[in-house]
């Protein structure tokens, strides 16, 4: 595993990338899940959606080319693709919620074995609100959790039960850490990839969660 | 308003409209798409307290977190605060009653009462803190939380052109909760860039059909 953060997390960002296949429309979250549209492998075409109102985020403009009238959902000015489209907030959460959203990428403060997300609020300390996680979350097809296994106090964020409050419920597919790759099954949680120069045990001696390596990693 | 032109007036004239006590939806989402003409004259006039339904805050200097700053307000449906700090802080020291409503969540209540409805059954928040004290509705085998319509005395929304009778276009994002504010308060009162004669918008780019919207307010401050 890189020893620096900025490595870790990209390799976290292109290991989900890896995930998206041709022809998804995808919801990333704000911060570590907005870098994996940075990632998208060649010959595969995504669509991006934001919850604030496009189909069809490009990327980032030039200094000077910003328009004031186009953001993405965590307030950047972005750009849009041809074939780009604009919408009001009821229309793009029917897109949501409607199940017409394939992969939703979020962030995690808390991810458990039974695939609930915590992502909102740590109360006493942080209330950044709902936004739209918890429609994202419940709403879109396929929910992969992207974040550093351990949170900077150096408690660690793969849990057997969320403590935190949940954002949505059982809604997590697959996890995405800078340990390595765990997929959440109805047995429980499996892990199906281990990040470069990470050890099986370097992942138990971290989490009280419980893990099945079914596959030689 | 309808068959009628919209009254056209200034920020300062539009938002004296506005007493205490009443809820006031307000557009936008991170300030793209908000009124900040008619923000910028809420603020100097001081009308408080007054109840807010918006998706977000803002910041503490630019949007409706102004608003927060000035301590206008005693009530809040939101769903995201965290880029405006302060209402943390009032929200812990018990100067402001925030309720965090799940953004797709908050945006149908909007539409229900604007729509005549009795509420919406949604399942975002099942399993969570929102589910509290809510009913649970089961429809065909799936749980859904009923949530109630939010209404309000007058909205504050942002579009980019009106014609004189109110009929709006939009541009890009401002979108956001602004066509459908503009369905669910007594009093719409609309900012936009320019007011066009009746007859030189294409109907068929009319988003928010003129019904709707009462005073038409020209944006100075974007």
């Amino acid at each position: 595993m890189a020893a620096d953060r900025d490595s870790r997390r990209d390799w976290i960002a292109r290991r989900a990338a890896m995930e998206l296949r041709d022809g998804d429309v995808v919801n990333l979250g704000i911060g570590l899940p907005t870098t994996v549209a940075g990632f998208v492998p060649p010959g595969i075409r995504v669509v991006f959606q934001s919850e604030n109102g496009v189909l069809g985020l490009g990327p980032r403009p030039a200094p000077g080319d910003e328009d004031a009238d186009l953001i993405d959902a965590g307030g950047g000015y972005v750009t849009v693709v041809p074939g780009a489209c604009f919408f009001d907030s009821a229309a793009a959460f029917n897109m949501i919620r409607g199940g017409h959203i394939d992969v939703a990428i979020l962030g995690a403060l808390q991810v458990d074995e039974l695939g609930n997300l915590a992502n909102y609020i740590i109360p006493g300390k942080r209330v950044p609100g709902i936004g739209g996680g918890m429609d994202v979350a419940t709403g879109a097809r396929r929910v992969i959790g992207v974040t550093e296994l351990m949170a900077s106090d150096g408690t660690c964020k793969l849990v057997p039960r969320c403590t935190l409050p949940l954002t949505a419920a059982g809604e997590v597919n697959l996890i995405i850490t800078d340990y390595g790759v765990i997929e959440v099954t109805p047995e429980g949680l499996v892990v199906q990839e281990l990040a470069p120069d990470v050890q099986p045990e370097d992942l138990t001696s971290r989490t009280a969660a419980r893990l099945r390596f079914i596959r030689k990693l | 308003m309808s068959g009628q032109y919209a009254h056209i007036m200034t920020a300062d004239e539009a938002v004296a409209l506005i007493e205490p006590e009443q809820t006031v939806m307000i557009g936008g989402f991170v300030t793209v798409g908000s009124p900040h003409t008619l923000i910028d004259a809420l603020v100097r006039r001081g009308t408080r307290p007054i109840r807010l339904i918006v998706t977000d805050n803002g910041f503490e200097d630019r949007g409706i977190g102004r608003l927060i700053v000035n301590r206008q307000v005693s009530q809040e449906f939101v769903s995201h605060i965290g880029l405006c700090p302060e209402t943390g802080r009032q929200m812990a020291a018990g100067e402001m009653d925030v309720t965090l409503v799940p953004q797709g969540t908050l945006i149908e209540q909007i539409r229900a009462s604007g729509a005549g409805l009795g509420g919406v059954l949604t399942p975002t928040g099942l399993g969570t803190a929102v589910e509290q004290g809510k009913p649970k509705i089961q429809v065909d085998g799936r749980e859904y939380l009923l949530e109630k319509p939010l209404r309000a005395d007058v909205a504050l929304i942002r579009a980019y052109r009106a014609d004189r009778q109110g009929n709006l276009v939009y541009r890009r994002v401002m979108r956001n909760f602004n066509p459908t504010m503009a369905t669910a308060a007594r009093l719409t009162i609309a900012e936009v860039d320019e007011v066009v004669e009746v007859g030189d918008l294409d109907p068929e780019h009319v988003e928010t059909p003129f019904v709707y919207v009462d005073i038409l307010v020209g944006c100075v401050i974007r």
